[in-house]
């Protein structure tokens, strides 16, 4: 099964990251929250692989292990 | 003493004394069926064209007014088809297969139910069930004349029921007074409250969604498509979201979903039903309330549907929400699961253990069915913010991206369910189509002449697909029908492709349901007996 990629990835972090906060501070946080839920869609689709979209949900809840 | 629940669509079964009620001692009955809904009258006929004696009871004499279920599945057909009903349902039904979502005044999402060619029956029809339970019922007269042992008795209310090792008593309260049955069998088909499940103080446990329902089924002459079109967060805002779909007779069901706190009797008034239905048809649209219900809903299931000689059938035993048509449909597949089982059992044919398969097959049909309408309920009444946030995100999105159409969630509809992996399954030897597997019900293909779940008809069939299987035998008192069909007639293209795919040959073992048993590559009377024992719940059998 392919694994959840969790070493870095994006050739231009820290563009991609200004993108980001640039976006997240033009909304409301209400705003933000819907456009955050459609975001993760949009990638979730990208990704595609259950296995490795269960990995990232899990991932992201932080558990020690 | 006996108090009518609720006003009758049809009287069909009026009170008349029975013999029974004159005997010193309880009459005993090898079956008999606690409720005249559709699952109990299905009932009674599976079994009673088998020639097994069955009596149902029922506290009305007749079919409750309000259309209730009305979309029936393309299983649902077949298996009534079987009965000898179908067609009459499809004559009345009307036919769709198209449905559309919107999200305020957007259209976000279409779907096709895709009637691929070659089954004798449509994906869906839409019914009044009324209708549905007196094809039923005139099918049972029909079968009565032709010499079935089938008997109803209304104005019939079982009281107490008391369970024993051999037989299962029962006190049953009549306008003149109750008398005492006893049953050999007794199948609860009495309905989501069931209350031979209460007498019998069995659980069911689930979940309960908080949220209520206003159905308003109108009359109206109305041109729109024969369509089922669904709202989220409708411009209109007669509900938090609705549904509308059409019904025979110019009857339109129209649904608003209104919330956990809505005051019923307020709401059930016909001037503020009638507000919420100018929104969303408009001020000049002429119709006619015919009925009117607020509902909530829940999706649960018993533990095990056998408990002993006492059998659960239907809502009795589960129940889902109304969204994917999953609840009168599952409830005929559990008559379909149950009729030959029990057959068999009350023949003296199978041990009585078969019908603990009738339990592990419809516990797991069940449990799909909860699966799913679990998932659409919560999309269509998200429980938190957080969810709600997502479920907009899905419906906004699937306007424009066609990604995150799979995700709007407005029912997921009716399919027959494949008892995949379970105790009856035979071995499944051919490389053959996944839709025809072991456990699955046989997909419809055209024959010569007709279709091909007609020709299997209702005993245990061998269907040969180029290769010859016995026309008939008997092996340890099962008569298995065998059919054998020329794989390279032109006319046979599409049940090649449901039933070989790219193998050149199969012999399929098919239970009276319908279901796959086994399937081979070639045809061996070892192989067939021991899967047949199998499937009739029995031991190993060894021919010699």
């Amino acid at each position: 099964m392919p694994r959840l990629i969790t070493t870095p990835n994006i050739g231009r972090a820290d563009a991609f990251y200004e993108r980001l906060i640039d976006v997240q501070d033009s909304l409301s946080e209400e705003e933000s929250q819907s456009y955050n839920a459609r975001l993760i869609l949009i990638l979730a689709n990208h990704i595609g692989e259950l296995g490795v979209l269960e990995q990232a949900l899990e991932a992201a809840q932080l558990k020690r292990p | 003493m006996l108090q009518d629940r609720y006003s009758l669509a049809f009287k069909l079964y009026p009170y008349a004394r029975s013999a029974d009620q004159d005997k010193p001692k309880a009459a005993r009955h090898p079956v008999i069926v606690m409720g005249a809904g559709p699952i109990g009258l299905a009932t009674a006929l599976d079994l009673g064209r088998q020639g097994v004696p069955v009596l149902v009871l029922d506290d009305h004499e007749g079919i409750g007014k309000g259309s209730r279920a009305i979309c029936f599945s393309k299983r649902t057909l077949e298996i009534a088809d079987r009965y000898g009903c179908g067609s009459a349902m499809l004559d009345k039904g009307v036919v769709w297969s198209v449905g559309k979502v919107f999200h305020d005044d957007r259209q976000v999402f279409e779907f096709n139910l895709l009637p691929e060619d070659g089954h004798r029956n449509p994906a869906f029809i839409n019914l009044q069930q009324p209708y549905f339970e007196r094809f039923l019922f005139e099918q049972i007269q029909t079968e009565i004349a032709k010499g079935a042992p089938i008997e109803i008795r209304g104005r019939n209310r079982v009281e107490t029921v008391t369970p024993n090792a051999d037989r299962v008593a029962l006190t049953v309260q009549t306008p003149e007074g109750s008398y005492q049955l006893e049953a050999d069998w007794l199948i609860g088909c009495d309905g989501a409250n069931s209350p031979l499940r209460g007498m019998m103080g069995l659980d069911f446990e689930g979940r309960v969604f908080k949220d209520s329902f206003l159905i308003a089924d109108i009359r109206m002459l109305a041109d729109y498509p024969t369509e089922r079109w669904f709202w989220f967060e409708p411009h209109f805002k007669s509900g938090a979201s609705a549904l509308m779909h059409r019904q025979p007779d110019d009857i339109w069901r129209i649904d608003f979903q209104i919330g956990w706190d809505a005051d019923r009797k307020e709401e059930l008034k016909e001037d503020n039903i009638r507000k919420r239905l100018d929104a969303m048809l408009g001020d000049d649209v002429e119709y006619e309330l015919v009925w009117s219900s607020i509902y909530t809903f829940q999706c649960k299931r018993m533990e095990k549907f056998r408990h002993g000689r006492v059998i659960f059938a239907g809502d009795s035993a589960h129940q889902v929400s109304p969204f994917g048509a999953r609840g009168a449909n599952s409830g005929m597949q559990d008559v379909d699961n149950l009729g030959w089982k029990l057959g068999l059992v009350v023949q003296g044919k199978a041990p009585e253990s078969l019908l603990d398969s009738y339990s592990e097959e419809r516990v797991y049909g069940a449990e799909e069915n909860i699966r799913n309408s679990t998932r659409s309920t919560d999309f269509i009444t998200p429980k938190s913010k957080n969810s709600y946030c997502f479920r907009n995100a899905v419906l906004d999105l699937s306007e424009r991206f066609e990604f995150a159409r799979p995700f709007v969630n407005s029912g997921r509809l009716s399919v027959p369910c494949t008892y995949d992996g379970l105790s009856l399954n035979g071995s499944d030897a051919v490389t053959g189509p996944a839709r025809s597997r072991v456990g699955s019900a046989c997909p419809d293909a055209p024959v010569a002449g007709g279709y091909l779940l007609d020709m299997l008809g209702t005993e245990f069939v061998l269907l040969g697909l180029g290769m010859d299987v016995p026309k008939r035998q008997e092996i340890d008192g099962i008569i298995v029908k065998g059919i054998t069909l020329d794989i390279n007639d032109p006319s046979l293209e599409l049940l090649r492709a449901r039933y070989l795919g790219t193998a050149p040959q199969a012999v399929y073992l098919i239970r009276p349901d319908q279901h796959v048993a086994a399937r081979w590559t070639t045809y061996d009377d070892n192989d067939v007996a021991s899967a047949l024992a199998r499937a009739c719940g029995k031991e190993e059998l060894c021919l010699a």
